[in-house]
């Protein structure tokens, strides 16, 4: 592990490609590198878990060997070596701390770089946080106030050793095992994550939110998040993610399971910001998520998402519309610029009764990168009266780039209605002239124009997310003026 | 033996008796082994994931078709659009009819592709042309491998061809099923007009299965107007592969109507090499009864300032299966793109299926591309309107039907094929309206 110094990190804070490309040294135990039985016994037995997750960890483990990386996705990538990659890393300074004085001050000095410090964090918004840094949870707070209430909020490797029997009911139940490599792989060494779990006729009273970052050289991360919503609940979970620069790629394949049960609602907002890799395409973020939710009767699953980071993302949420009346959305924006690749969309199965789902999806497009939206509708032969609405709108910027849409529709029913529409435009010579012409500079009316393209999107974030993914299409987009 | 060994052995009986070392004969040669190497598609294949073969290639095909049958043309006359004066090309079991055809080679040549392949004066035109279009996919190279027989049209320069061509393909099948490979050559030089009306009937209960290729290049200024009409019977099947170079402003339009058959795939694929080329693909789908049709359209736009339309209509009831698959490709040198798909789907009833994907892959910035795709029923307040003015329930659904696909039918440039495509949908309905209102 080579040492970054001082002057690379002014070097590299100089250059401000990244804003947030920093890297934080602090002394990790790292497993050493390759996958093999042992070593998720290891992990699991790191974790102090019980012997049914560690048989789960290994079940899963099985299948992976036998499958075979999906290669169907619109993108081009070196294949990670699997075999290459170190499957755990913690922060060293354990125990956990009660408050923040006892934290690793190399640590808080990195949440401060991130405008993330905790202090403020409490203070403002009551956003309770829980931040994940090289996959161990370090600090939690308005754990209080949540346990008041009933809602469970903790990371997933405490959760298995505090409530085994909310997670071993759930866990796996969205996304099996076996559901593709990815999720096989998460579901044999995924390192922590986040639970969650909102009891009866709870309405969450504030927004519950975890940074995910990575921060140790070559270790891949593997979260696995857990939100179950209890009948009549509700919950919003937001999860933002920002990553240091990194020279070589870096994996990252997580998975997220939503249950919401009759009556319950999940709003479930990302922000996404891994190192996309620099203006030549060196380095980045290999992202390749499972992200699903069931929704049983009357449940409403709505995910919002704004991408603007990664080298490779390969993102689908999805909603399984099971119970009648069930409701599914999906808002995202994507945003691509050099030479990132982004195959992303969403899944939505109607198999209950009156089940609706709205999908808007915005692609923009600059650079030499790729941005693909790949989403599958499917109507079953049960799921009577079944509505769907799709509208899948692309911004190209530049003449190297490209926009793609593979939009599947699956029909069975006969009173399904669905509705697909798409289109591919660029910003118009006129529109920018005429911000011009009233003193905005070409930068700056790009962000406006592009503002607008998604402010379908960005109005379904939460307020403080809002903003702050308003600065990043800003920030994405630099230099893309063309 | 399944039947791709069966084509692999009996392709050697073929090269036995074809013409050694000539241009399409080496080309035979290396689409055999492009066929050995890929084998038939399977739903593991991305283009053929809503549509399997296994079925319909379980049968026991003779790939040689036997002796001539004679037909008799009043048996046939059905067939034909018979109330107007056209060129006829047709072919029984595979073999040239001489008796119901009509070929010219005053100014335009309306012939043969297995005299075309032998003549030298066409060998100019075969070496430019065949084979030059066509992908190498595994079905069309299967074609290219055994072809021999099919329409040759060729129309010079600056030419209007006052009476629409019809190439039909007759099916006796009188001793067993039997597998098909026609081989249709197009070729429509400078500022040059034609129509061509295909179709493919099986006069048999016995399974028939056609792998059709035909190549068609329209040159600059040239107008092609090309329509399918497959209406076969319940157990033949059709896998059409056509492909359709155009250069400069040019103009093409092919219209498919899929209203019989057990399985049919349109393979439809326009390559625009010039500017100021316009596209246009329709069709319209009325199926039921476990029938299944399969749309895969392909539209390259190569250079820049040119156009596409795009419109599919179908309507599926009782078990059918209706799958569309349009993919719009814009290169990065092909600005001022204009290219419009949509894809309008009924489903009649819970048993019919639909799987529509229509895919954009654009890589130009100044471009408008837009696909919608739909899939709903019949507006029921204007069934309650109809009824309530006494039109019976099953006209008034008829009724609503045909204005669903009219918007096809209305860009039918030959008025007796337009007449006989209504009576057709009409049967298709159940029900005896002119639709002539």
């Amino acid at each position: 592990m080579s040492k970054y110094t001082e002057d690379d990190l002014r070097e590299e804070l100089k250059t401000k490609e990244y804003e947030y490309g920093f890297y934080t040294d602090i002394e990790s135990e790292t497993f050493p590198v390759g996958l093999n039985e042992d070593i998720v016994r290891a992990i699991s037995k790191k974790k102090e878990e019980p012997e049914w997750m560690t048989e789960w960890r290994l079940e899963a483990f099985r299948v992976w060997q036998n499958m075979e990386e999906p290669e169907w996705a619109n993108v081009n990538y070196e294949k990670p070596d699997f075999q290459a990659i170190s499957y755990y890393s913690a922060p060293n300074s354990k125990p956990k701390y009660d408050s923040l004085d006892e934290v690793d001050p190399e640590l808080l000095a990195t949440f401060e770089k991130l405008g993330i410090s905790l202090d403020e964090q409490k203070k403002l918004a009551g956003v309770a946080m829980d931040v994940v840094v090289d996959s161990v949870s370090v600090a939690t707070t308005f754990k209080k106030t949540l346990g008041e209430k009933g809602i469970i909020f903790m990371s997933i490797s405490e959760a298995i050793k505090e409530h085994p029997e909310l997670v071993k009911k759930y866990i796996g139940t969205v996304v099996p095992q076996k559901d593709n490599f990815y999720a096989a792989l998460n579901s044999a060494v995924f390192s922590d994550g986040s639970f969650c779990y909102i009891p009866k006729g709870v309405k969450c009273p504030m927004e519950l939110s975890t940074y995910f970052r990575i921060n140790q050289a070559g270790t891949g991360q593997f979260e696995r998040t857990l939100v179950i919503a209890d009948e009549g609940s509700y919950v919003s979970y937001l999860e933002g993610c920002t990553a240091p620069s990194r020279d070589e790629n870096q994996l990252h394949a997580a998975v997220v399971e939503l249950i919401a049960l009759d009556d319950a609602e999940i709003k479930y907002s990302t922000v996404q910001n891994w190192f996309p890799g620099n203006a030549e395409g060196k380095g980045g973020v290999f992202n390749f998520v499972t992200k699903r939710g069931l929704c049983e009767k009357n449940a409403k699953i709505s995910w919002t998402q704004v991408e603007t980071g990664s080298a490779v993302t390969w993102k689908y949420p999805s909603c399984v519309l099971k119970g009648d009346n069930s409701v599914g959305e999906f808002y995202s924006i994507a945003v691509t610029n050099n030479y990132q690749q982004a195959d992303t969309g969403t899944k939505m199965i109607h198999l209950g009764k009156n089940t609706k789902s709205t999908i808007i999806s915005k692609g923009i497009s600059a650079g030499k990168s790729q941005n693909s939206y790949r989403g599958l509708v499917q109507v079953n032969s049960r799921a009577e009266n079944a509505r769907n609405f799709s509208q899948c709108d692309s911004l190209l910027m530049g003449n190297e780039c490209g926009a793609h849409t593979f939009p599947y529709i699956e029909a069975k029913n006969k009173t399904a209605k669905i509705e697909h529409e798409a289109t591919t435009s660029k910003i118009g010579e006129d529109q920018i002239f005429y911000c011009n012409q009233r003193g905005i500079d070409t930068e700056k009316a790009i962000a406006l124009i592009v503002n607008g393209f998604s402010k379908e999107v960005l109005n379904k974030l939460p307020m403080e997310f809002a903003v702050e993914a308003q600065k990043l299409l800003e920030i994405s987009l630099e230099g893309s003026v063309g | 033996m399944d039947l791709k060994d069966k084509l692999l052995s009996s392709h050697l009986v073929f090269e036995d008796r074809s013409d050694m070392g000539s241009y399409v004969n080496n080309l035979r040669n290396d689409a055999i082994k492009v066929f050995q190497e890929k084998g038939f598609p399977s739903k593991k294949d991305e283009a053929w994931k809503y549509t399997s073969l296994n079925k319909v290639l379980s049968e026991d095909y003779c790939v040689f078709p036997k002796q001539e049958t004679a037909l008799e043309y009043n048996d046939v006359k059905k067939y034909f659009i018979h109330d107007i004066d056209t060129y006829k090309i047709v072919f029984i079991d595979g073999k040239y009819s001489s008796h119901l055809s009509q070929t010219t080679h005053e100014g335009i040549d309306v012939c043969l592709m297995s005299s075309a392949l032998c003549k030298p004066k066409y060998r100019l035109v075969i070496e430019n042309y065949f084979n030059k279009a066509a992908e190498s996919d595994s079905l069309s190279a299967l074609n290219t491998a055994f072809s021999s027989e099919g329409a040759y049209i060729h129309i010079p320069k600056n030419k209007l061809v006052e009476k629409p061509i019809q190439i039909i393909h007759f099916s006796t099948g009188n001793e067993a099923a039997i597998m098909l490979q026609p081989r249709n050559l197009i070729v429509v030089d400078e500022n040059s007009h034609v129509q061509i009306i295909e179709r493919h009937q099986s006069l048999t209960n016995n399974p028939v299965l056609t792998n059709s290729v035909t190549e068609i290049f329209a040159a600059k200024r040239a107008i092609v107007d090309y329509y399918k009409i497959q209406n076969d019977n319940a157990n033949a099947s059709l896998i059409d592969n056509t492909f359709i170079k155009q250069k400069q402003s040019s103009l093409a339009s092919v219209h498919t109507f899929s209203f019989g058959g057990k399985l049919t795939r349109n393979n439809l694929n326009f390559y625009q090499n010039g500017e100021r080329i316009d596209s246009t693909l329709k069709g319209v789908t009325i199926i039921g009864n476990k029938q299944h049709v399969d749309h895969n359209t392909l539209v390259h736009h190569i250079e820049p300032n040119c156009e596409s339309h795009q419109d599919y209509k179908g309507i599926f009831d009782e078990n059918s299966t209706g799958v569309f698959n349009g993919k719009v490709v814009v290169e990065k040198e092909a600005q001022k793109t204009n290219a419009f798909q949509a894809n309008n789907n009924i489903l009649v009833s819970d048993k019919a299926t639909i799987n529509t994907k229509p895919q954009l892959e654009i890589f130009a910035d100044d471009v408008k591309c837009s696909h919608g795709c739909t899939i709903g029923q019949l507006d029921e307040s204007a069934m309650f309107y109809m009824q309530s003015r006494g039109i019976p329930k099953k006209e008034a659904k008829a009724l609503l039907m045909f204005a669903f696909s009219n918007d096809v039918l209305s860009s039918v440039k030959i008025p007796e094929l337009k007449q006989r495509i209504t009576k057709i949908i009409a049967n298709k309905l159940g029900v005896s309206l002119g639709f002539d209102l």
